[in-house]
């Protein structure tokens, strides 16, 4: 009951007391509200960038392309020798017959047609294909080897070099961006700590009274807390609803995909409630202990 | 039964600068202490060392049981709820009422309002206050202000009220009224160490006079002794 009734008092007086200090307040909560707005457009576009990224990183296939004189039976034995592989996507291996590649090739162009259309299964220099998906890209060249060594496989493509580059690429773009908005968030974790401290260091003797008073330092430590915890709340209102709406609003502008279809952007459903959750969280977290680790100045001795 | 006791007491500051050098002093309780001593005879040391808000460099100090050099940081509080402290320039929450201000001493203890309205208005009633607890600090005059301070320090019912310089922004003749108040709470039995320059008040009062000079006791005047 007690310890209830504590609680509610100080519930109470942190508001109280974001209003009785406004402009200090005014002045942590613009604080907050500034540096998260910063923090959700990078966390927007270093998880876009991350998205984008990885589907790039999906659509890399291995094609395995099987000796031409191969059986049916022996086109079975390699695929059930493919799926046994580690990094392979089980689902996601396709058998591609000649002829119907060839019937491709001569849809596609008048000269494929006037050279191929003769060709007989025996004749076509065209061979049957495996298309693959790995599990992880890293590993393409091991898993594209092991393919290799595979009865009847002839030749194994993934466009290597150029995939190489392009996963080191990613990798490094992703590091970047994500330190950056690891980097941010610590900016702005120090940035609102700061704000609160000074808040609070014009209440220094409110807090010399109740240590006087023989306020227990929890019972000290309680109301600022709250009111941290109360600044970083009303804070992040903005940053969320322009989080929520702008990245909306810059969805449907684009519909979905940034200048080409390559880039894909993230869709808003969950997505930005999530981004939002994660500003909220920054926002009283920091508030609360930036507040708390104030408090603790004034209570030693 | 002493209340207070101090034991070879040495106050030694970060500085290296010694404030209190082996004090001995025995306070018993419903006493009325008067510690006097000119600027920097180490008077504030003394009493900030029993409230705990500096702590004994050496020596032993026991106050209503509780060895201050002892006790942590976060048990402070223990202390400080059996003791009041009342200050020169009040120390008074300048956005609250009178009232407020004394009720705050009962709030952060968890109370319920039912039981700080009534004791609020008793001591403000005892100061003479009652009339003027919808004030605010700056709107009552220094002598006002002080006597909220104390009624705040004694809302508690503490055992000892410890008073540094309370008298000394005011004027003999507020001084005087607000020695009448703390006078009446020493007859309801609490023990009253006051630091004081005013030797006036020391002399009209005859009560027990303890002079320090650089950081030791160089007398102890027992009621009625002491003459400028």
């Amino acid at each position: 009951m007690k310890t209830l009734r504590i609680l509610s008092r100080n519930i109470r007086d942190s508001f109280k007391s974001v209003f009785r200090n406004f402009s200090l307040s005014l002045a942590s909560i613009s604080c907050i509200t500034i540096t998260l707005i910063v923090v959700s457009v990078s966390m927007i576009l270093s998880l876009n960038v991350n998205n984008f990224t990885s589907l790039i990183e999906k659509d890399v296939t291995i094609v395995a392309f099987l000796k031409t004189d191969i059986t049916e039976e022996e086109t079975d034995k390699v695929y059930d020798e493919i799926i046994t592989l580690d990094n392979i996507e089980k689902d996601n291996v396709e058998f591609r017959d000649k002829m119907d590649i060839s019937k491709e090739m001569m849809a596609s162009s008048e000269t494929f047609k006037s050279i191929m259309k003769d060709w007989t299964r025996e004749e076509s220099p065209i061979q049957d294909t495996f298309q693959i998906k790995v599990t992880d890209i890293n590993l393409i060249h091991k898993t594209a080897e092991e393919i290799k060594n595979i009865k009847n496989v002839d030749v194994v493509k993934y466009g290597e070099g150029m995939v190489e580059e392009l996963v080191k690429v990613f990798d490094v773009i992703r590091k970047v961006s994500i330190a950056i908005v690891i980097s941010l968030i610590l900016v702005t974790a120090f940035l609102i700590a700061n704000t609160i401290k000074i808040t609070i260091m014009s209440r220094k003797r409110e807090i010399e009274i109740m240590r006087l008073v023989g306020a227990s330092n929890i019972n000290i430590r309680l109301p600022f807390m709250f009111e941290g915890l109360t600044l970083g709340i009303i804070g992040s209102i903005i940053p969320i609803i322009i989080t929520i709406y702008g990245y909306n609003a810059l969805y449907n502008h684009f519909d979905g995909q940034l200048f080409t279809q390559f880039i894909k952007l993230i869709k808003p459903d969950s997505f930005v409630y999530l981004v939002s959750l994660i500003l909220l969280a920054i926002g009283m977290i920091v508030g609360m202990f930036g507040s708390i680790r104030a408090v603790r100045k004034y209570l030693k001795i | 039964m002493d209340i207070i006791r101090m034991k070879n007491v040495k106050k030694t500051y970060k500085t290296g600068t010694t404030a209190i050098y082996d004090l001995d002093l025995n306070i018993k309780k419903g006493e009325f202490v008067f510690v006097i001593g000119s600027t920097g005879c180490g008077k504030s040391t003394l009493i900030k060392m029993l409230y705990r808000e500096e702590k004994p460099t050496s020596g032993k100090i026991l106050v209503g049981g509780i060895d201050v050099g002892k006790i942590r940081n976060g048990k402070v509080y223990k202390l400080r709820r059996k003791i009041g402290v009342v200050f020169q320039n009040y120390q008074l929450l300048q956005n609250s009422t009178a009232y407020e201000n004394v009720a705050f001493a009962l709030e952060v203890l968890g109370l319920p309002k039912s039981e700080v309205h009534p004791k609020v208005m008793k001591v403000l009633d005892l100061v003479g206050l009652k009339n003027k607890a919808k004030q605010y600090p700056n709107h009552l005059s220094g002598g006002e202000q002080q006597r909220v301070a104390i009624a705040r320090a004694i809302v508690n019912g503490p055992k000892i009220l410890i008073c540094d310089e309370p008298t000394g922004n005011l004027d003999p003749k507020t001084s005087m009224e607000i020695m009448e108040v703390l006078e009446a709470i020493n007859k309801l039995g609490t023990t009253i160490i006051m630091v004081t320059h005013d030797i006036e008040i020391v002399e009209k009062l005859k009560k027990r006079v303890v002079l320090l000079d650089s950081g030791r006791i160089v007398k102890d005047y027992k009621e009625g002794e002491y003459k400028k």
